[in-house]
């Protein structure tokens, strides 16, 4: 399977739109080449401004350019742009509902080495948790690409969350990404693993091996967290009447709770969440940290496993 | 100075000093000092100095006015539903439930309304990114900023103040209501923010210092701001906190207190 970082691929997609949209503007703050908007920066210089190291003026500033009907795409590391500058996204971006694209790199605990106060695993909470807030969560450098384009064609605000390493691509070049629809990778009877972001690749990976032990997974890569395709999830609940939840994110307020408050009102059946257990994360390579915060496809296994024995 | 024009926005400012009053006293609650301070410099944006069309809030080429200080949502309202932005009626209704009036401005909300502000610190930041888009597009508009003296305790102010200078924005026009006080007390006292004309000039920025309730100087200092080119121009107004009301002037406690029927009767006498 080759490989891309989610960030690469955003990159990419904002010279490829920038192209085509004279409307698109792209903002950062002091992180283009980590970010990876230096390629629009390069391509499209006059549409391009680095506010230096001030995110909160990043986000005011791209809420002023929507209102004169750009489409800002703000970036910096997803710790900044939804922790410094939460308040200005809150009442500058999404009270108004503006329509300013928020999109963030270096997500998660994957950001490695920079240890816990570069490692986010409470952005999608954060998001979420705002009305008109959507949130997106790329499981590859193909549906980062179509998210990046769907985004841009949404008149509201988004925030995209990408990570800093590169992830198995998933999709086929065809694939069509659509804001607020849930995709079923691959259907089962047995147990449903919701998955998002790096995790669906695991998640895959986790459903061969249980395959082994005659076990039908079926999963589902949730990568659009709000709105939360209640429909596909639900339906799937009813069909497997077992869940498993796999993020790179906070056991709270992310994936796992979305999908356990929405399974609790409609159709409650056992579920298990995987993602960090409510700590701070700590420097490592990304594949350490993965396995010692419980985010491999072994783990996602033995969560099935622990289901299947609740059901 | 042409003065029929100072005496037409003499009265503009008196009737607008008035609805503050009467807006905030029938709300039971809001902020009349900040309000009060700042009404002769909005009065002479939006009666003489900015180029909008009320009938059309959303045309392109419109100067664009941030109110970032959002507490003085009282003094906005009642300049764009004096300029016909929306009946003066409504004006009553502020602050309560169902009204577009919200206690802070709210753009989706009512028209002529740039930015949904309120949260302090944050109007200049916006400011800018329209000025930018403006440039981008290459439209003439201007976009005006009105700042409290203690909001620019925020640190974000100062993010936007050197983003400003470093895009050469001098499409932005800002002003700072230097009325003294906070809510806590006297901004020199609580943090103090002086010497503010050197702060700004040291960001970059082009100052020049009026008495912001001095209607002749207020217009005189927009002419030359927008002859000015290549920085953002600051406007720093030494205005009085309260401004009209004796018994409101200078005075701390009346930052975030509505006045009573028998206050607003007296406060409404002496504006007259």
């Amino acid at each position: 399977m080759s490989k891309i970082a989610t960030r690469d691929a955003y990159g990419k997609a904002l010279v490829r739109l920038g192209e085509e949209n004279k409307d698109i503007v792209v903002l950062d703050a002091d992180l283009a080449k980590s970010t990876k908007t230096i390629d629009f920066a390069k391509a499209f210089p006059e549409r391009f401004f680095d506010l230096g190291i001030a995110e909160q003026n990043l986000i005011g500033t791209a809420a002023g350019l929507s209102l004169s009907g750009k489409i800002p795409f703000a970036s910096s590391f997803a710790m900044f742009a939804t922790g410094r500058a939460f308040e200005q996204v809150r009442n500058s971006v999404a009270y108004p509902k503006l329509n300013v694209k928020i999109a963030a790199t270096h997500a998660g605990i994957t950001v490695g080495e920079d240890g816990a106060s570069h490692q986010t695993v409470e952005d999608i909470a954060i998001m979420r948790a705002l009305p008109n807030m959507t949130v997106i969560v790329p499981a590859d450098g193909i549906e980062t690409e179509q998210a990046v384009r769907a985004a841009a064609g949404y008149k509201g605000p988004v925030y995209i969350r990408l990570g800093r390493s590169a992830v198995p691509v998933i999709y086929d070049d065809d694939y069509k990404f659509e804001i607020g629809k849930a995709s079923v990778l691959r259907e089962g009877k047995d147990v449903t693993v919701f998955a998002t972001g790096i995790m669906v690749s695991a998640a895959l990976d986790a459903a061969d091996s249980l395959a082994g032990e005659g076990v039908e997974v079926e999963v589902i890569n949730v990568s659009t967290i709000k709105p939360l395709d209640a429909e596909t999830v639900v339906r799937s609940l009813q069909k497997t009447k077992a869940g498993v939840t796999a993020e790179e994110h906070s056991i709270i307020g992310g994936l796992g709770a979305a999908v356990a408050e929405l399974s609790c009102e409609n159709c409650p059946v056992p579920l298990v969440r995987v993602g960090i257990k409510d700590v701070f994360g700590e420097s490592g390579t990304p594949n350490e940290l993965l396995v010692k915060y419980g985010l491999t496809s072994e783990d996602i296994v033995q969560a099935v496993r622990n289901v299947l024995q609740r059901k | 100075m042409d003065r029929d024009l100072i005496a037409k926005l003499e009265d503009k400012a008196k009737e607008i000093r008035r609805d503050i009053i009467r807006m905030i006293g029938e709300a039971g609650s809001g902020h009349p000092g900040g309000s009060l301070s700042g009404a002769d410099i909005v009065t002479v944006l939006y009666f003489h100095a900015m180029r909008i069309k009320p009938e059309e809030p959303h045309w392109p080429d419109r100067d664009r006015f941030v109110l970032s200080k959002g507490h003085a949502a009282p003094l906005l309202y009642a300049a764009l539903a004096e300029r016909g932005y929306f009946p003066k009626e409504e004006l009553m209704t502020l602050r309560k439930l169902g009204s577009r009036l919200q206690g802070h401005p709210d753009l989706n909300k009512v028209p002529g309304v740039e930015m949904s502000t309120g949260s302090l610190g944050q109007g200049l930041s916006v400011a800018n990114g329209m000025a930018l888009a403006g440039k981008l597009d290459n439209r003439d508009y201007k976009v005006y900023v009105l700042l409290g003296d203690g909001e620019i305790q925020e640190g974000m102010i100062w993010e936007a103040a050197m983003a400003a200078a470093h895009f050469k924005l001098d499409n932005v026009i800002a002003f700072l209501d230097h009325n003294g006080f906070q809510i806590d007390g006297p901004t020199s006292d609580i943090m103090n923010p002086e010497p503010v004309a050197d702060k700004w000039r040291a960001f970059g920025w082009h100052v020049l210092s009026i008495d912001g309730h001095d209607l002749a100087q207020i217009l005189q200092a927009i002419e030359e701001a927008k002859r000015l080119k290549g920085k953002p121009v600051m406007i720093v107004a030494k205005t009085i906190k309260g401004k009209g009301v004796s018994f409101m002037e200078n005075q701390v406690g009346w930052h975030g207190v509505a006045p009573k029927p028998d206050e607003m009767e007296r406060a409404l006498a002496e504006l007259k």
